[in-house]
């Protein structure tokens, strides 16, 4: 083809435009619908429900206050990453989080397995003032957090929206929801999410495999 | 031929941008300088939620991205398309609502964000009723140019244009699928996409938020301001064209480069390995092409700090892009991924390239935008490219440094096979390098001062005229410049 053909396009605004439009297209179409068909075929492994209220407060609260932005939930299927954090982290562990909560950055370390590695107590502290019990630490504090307390309504209102998006919430789950959360802090939210985390969401035997996996280095 | 006309060109709008862009800038830094001392001495978050870390760190890149930056690009393209198109700006009003649409929208995201509303992905925090008002503000945006560029005097459409047009169309497309929610109240909503979608999701837009607004937008920007800060017309034309194509139809396929060794399907890590690798080609190419619309004008580094900014934001290009490939292997990917050095690979781009072209094509404008011969100080222009200069060079390898080592002690063990350090050993390794990156930050503010300073002194007459403002008259065209034309004067 002459370079005058090309020539069309560098004189016709709408051309040009419509040919850009088509050319940006391409990559993600080949990419993303693949994805989504197969995430709409695969089934949530085995008795994996979606999260109890109190931890969807929880998680709530994780990405509010952009724990995200120091710390990964994604465990690389590399052997150091095993070696440190447990077992690798699969798809199928994270098909119930919107939006996903994989991170880029590790300022502090992952997360993906940290359910049950302390008590809850060592989170309280750790939370409430992260020096107090690792003194390097630059985790920020949070001390907001136990002062706020959940509001069932809202986890209510929360889990039909997830509903609506597929999330198998049932109505006697929902109603009993603000009996769950009833007098608990947003503290007490965000740990019980964190200790449930790679065990709660991984399926009986994997979670059973998880925390009998090696050594793990702190 | 066209009718003469006694038109002049629509520069009010241009310098309300240029001057939010010079403001954002300022406040943009200043959140990123609290973020760095932050990192090194926690007390700085006092316990207060809007200024914790966490919550500050969304304002930070947002006011970077889309408050500086995307003022500069929209204030710059709709000088590019006047000049270009031999045309005054279409749709005045509209181009009016656009300027403050944007500011509003910059405005209610560094507010809400540290209140705590976010949708909890990178770079599209903002929660989904800003979102709403990004993609009718983004529409105007594309309505005035695109009409601008339909009521063009000249046939040819000057490759700058074709740049900030495919920034239009791409940032809208993927603002828009990235976004799709269903909201639960004002301060939350939940994405239509979850786990391993919504990361392929995310990450398509996120790398090409990289590739549509901080590359193909300012690449426009650089087609137009290095050959007339140069004097001289494009080295190769043809080859900024070919390039243009390969640019946006690769750049989309790269974004799976964000989850090697995640829990994607393999295939689209590979995908987005390999073409990662091809996008060397483009990305170089531009570069080189910039570049080398400087030949023979090397001197004019000497007088004119504002070519000396481009030049060396073409330097940073291509060093953070052939970074960036690298960084795409996956061997080179499991030592950096998560580390540091990403956030050097970022700031390369962002304090090298973006933040330079966008400052010299200010100093490249502002004096023509308002009236004057020149810029009010050469001295201060200078002063403050040494400032961002060192600035950016203590950023960039504190980081590079920081990442490697966390990236070498991560993966350590000893003789037993066991891991040998701890995750904190990293972190206290790293701790200086930190500082040594606050200190870069607030070099780098300071010259922000140092740029506005200097704006508002070559704004003073025009401050005095400001109810009659300088008509600057379009030039007839030429009919069927070939080549191109070096873009107009004025
Ligand atoms: C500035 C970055 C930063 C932010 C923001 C941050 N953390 Fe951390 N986090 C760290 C660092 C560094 C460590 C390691 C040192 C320590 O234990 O304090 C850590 C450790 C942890 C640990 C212990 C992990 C382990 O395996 O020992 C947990 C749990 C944790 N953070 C939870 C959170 C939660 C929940 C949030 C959000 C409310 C959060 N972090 C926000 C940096 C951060
Ligand atoms: C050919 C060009 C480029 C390629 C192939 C490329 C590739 C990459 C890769 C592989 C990563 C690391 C992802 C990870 O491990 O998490 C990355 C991160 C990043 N790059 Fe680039 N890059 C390019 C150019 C640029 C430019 C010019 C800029 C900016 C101005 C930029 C901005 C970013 C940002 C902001 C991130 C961090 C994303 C995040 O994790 O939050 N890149 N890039
Ligand atoms: C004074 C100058 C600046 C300073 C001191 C600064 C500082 C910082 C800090 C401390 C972070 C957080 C890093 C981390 O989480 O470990 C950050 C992130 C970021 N900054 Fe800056 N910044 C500056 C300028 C800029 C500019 C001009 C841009 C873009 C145009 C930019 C874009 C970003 C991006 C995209 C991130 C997120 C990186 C990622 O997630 O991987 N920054 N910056």
């Amino acid at each position: 083809m002459a370079y005058r053909h090309f020539e069309f396009i560098e004189k016709h605004v709408w051309t040009l435009g419509i040919a850009t439009a088509i050319m940006v297209s391409l990559g993600g179409l080949a990419e993303i619908t693949p994805l989504y068909m197969e995430a709409n075929k695969v089934q949530p492994a085995d008795g994996l429900k979606p999260y109890s209220p109190l931890r969807l407060a929880g998680r709530d609260i994780y990405v509010r206050e952009g724990c995200y932005l120091c710390h990964s939930q994604m465990i690389r299927a590399l052997r150091f990453e095993t070696q440190r954090y447990g077992p690798y982290s699969t798809a199928s562990e994270s098909v119930y989080d919107r939006p996903f909560q994989w991170g880029s950055k590790r300022t502090g370390p992952d997360l993906a397995r940290v359910g049950g590695k302390y008590s809850d107590e060592w989170q309280r502290v750790h939370l409430l003032n992260p020096r107090d019990v690792v003194p390097a630490s630059n985790m920020p504090a949070y001390p907001w957090l136990a002062k706020a307390t959940v509001n069932g309504q809202d986890i209510q209102e929360r889990m039909r929206v997830l509903r609506t998006l597929g999330h198998p919430y049932s109505e006697a789950e929902i109603s009993l929801a603000p009996k769950e959360v009833a007098g608990k802090t947003e503290l007490d939210a965000l740990i019980a999410y964190l200790q449930g985390l790679g065990i709660d969401n991984v399926p009986r035997q994997a979670g059973a495999a998880a925390s009998t996996a090696g050594e793990r280095k702190p | 031929m066209p009718m003469k006309s006694n038109e002049t060109y629509d520069d009010h709008v241009v310098r309300m941008f240029l001057a939010a862009s010079a403001i954002w800038g300022i406040v943009g830094m200043l959140v990123g300088m609290y973020l760095a001392a932050e990192l090194v001495w926690p007390f700085w978050n006092f316990d207060l939620p809007f200024l914790t870390f966490s919550r500050l760190r969304p304002a930070h890149t947002f006011g970077v991205i889309f408050a500086f930056g995307g003022s500069a690009l929209i204030g710059t393209c709709y000088y590019t398309v006047q000049r270009t198109a031999h045309k005054r700006l279409a749709w005045g009003a509209l181009a009016m609502f656009t300027f403050w649409g944007w500011q509003l929208i910059c405005v209610l995201s560094m507010v809400s964000m540290p209140l705590g509303f976010t949708q909890g992905k990178e770079y599209a925090e903002a929660e989904w009723w800003i979102d709403i008002m990004i993609a009718i503000v983004w529409v105007s945006i594309g309505a005035v140019f695109f009409a601008t560029l339909a009521r063009r005097r000249i046939r040819h459409i000057y490759v700058s244009n074709w740049y900030y047009g495919a920034f239009i169309i791409a940032v809208g497309l993927l603002h828009i699928v990235n976004n799709l929610a269903i909201p639960v109240s004002m301060s939350k909503s939940y994405s239509i996409y979850s786990g391993a979608v919504d990361a392929m999701v995310q990450w398509w837009y996120g790398h090409n938020a990289v590739a549509f607004f901080l590359t193909a937008g300012f690449l426009g920007m650089m087609y137009y301001f290095v050959p007339r800060q140069a004097q001289q017309p494009l080295w190769s034309y043809r080859f900024s064209i070919v390039n243009f194509w390969a640019l946006i139809s690769v750049y989309m396929w790269a974004g799976s480069h964000h989850l090697i060794y995640t829990a994607l399907p393999d295939w689209v890590q590979s995908v987005g390995m390999a073409f990662s690798l091809v996008l060397l080609m483009p990305s170089m190419g531009s570069a080189a092409n910039g570049l080398l619309t400087f030949n023979g004008s090397w001197h004019r580094l000497r007088e004119d700090p504002a070519a000396k900014f481009m030049v060396l934001a073409l330097v940073f290009y291509a060093a953070s892009t052939f970074e960036g490939s690298m960084m795409a292997i996956k061997t080179v990917n499991s030592l950096s991924h998560y580390t540091e050095w990403t956030i050097a690979h970022v700031h390369s781009g962002s304090l090298g390239w973006v933040a330079m072209i966008t400052i010299g094509s200010l100093y490249a404008m502002a004096p023509r935008a308002l009236g004057r011969p020149a810029m009010h100080s050469r001295k201060g222009m200078e002063l403050h490219f040494w400032l961002h200069l060192s600035g950016a060079l203590l950023y960039v390898i504190a980081m590079w440094i920081a990442g490697v080592t966390q990236g070498m002690m991560w993966r350590a063990t000893n003789a037993d096979g066991g891991l040998a350090y701890s995750f904190i050993d990293s972190l206290i390794a790293i701790k200086p390098l930190y500082g040594l990156r606050w200190f870069g930050g607030v070099l780098i503010w300071l010259g922000m001062w140092v740029m506005a300073w200097n704006l508002w002194y070559t704004a003073a007459d025009a401050r005095k005229r400001i109810i009659t403002p300088i008509p600057v008259p379009i030039p007839e065209p030429i009919a069927e410049q070939q080549p191109p034309p070096l873009p107009a004067v004025a």
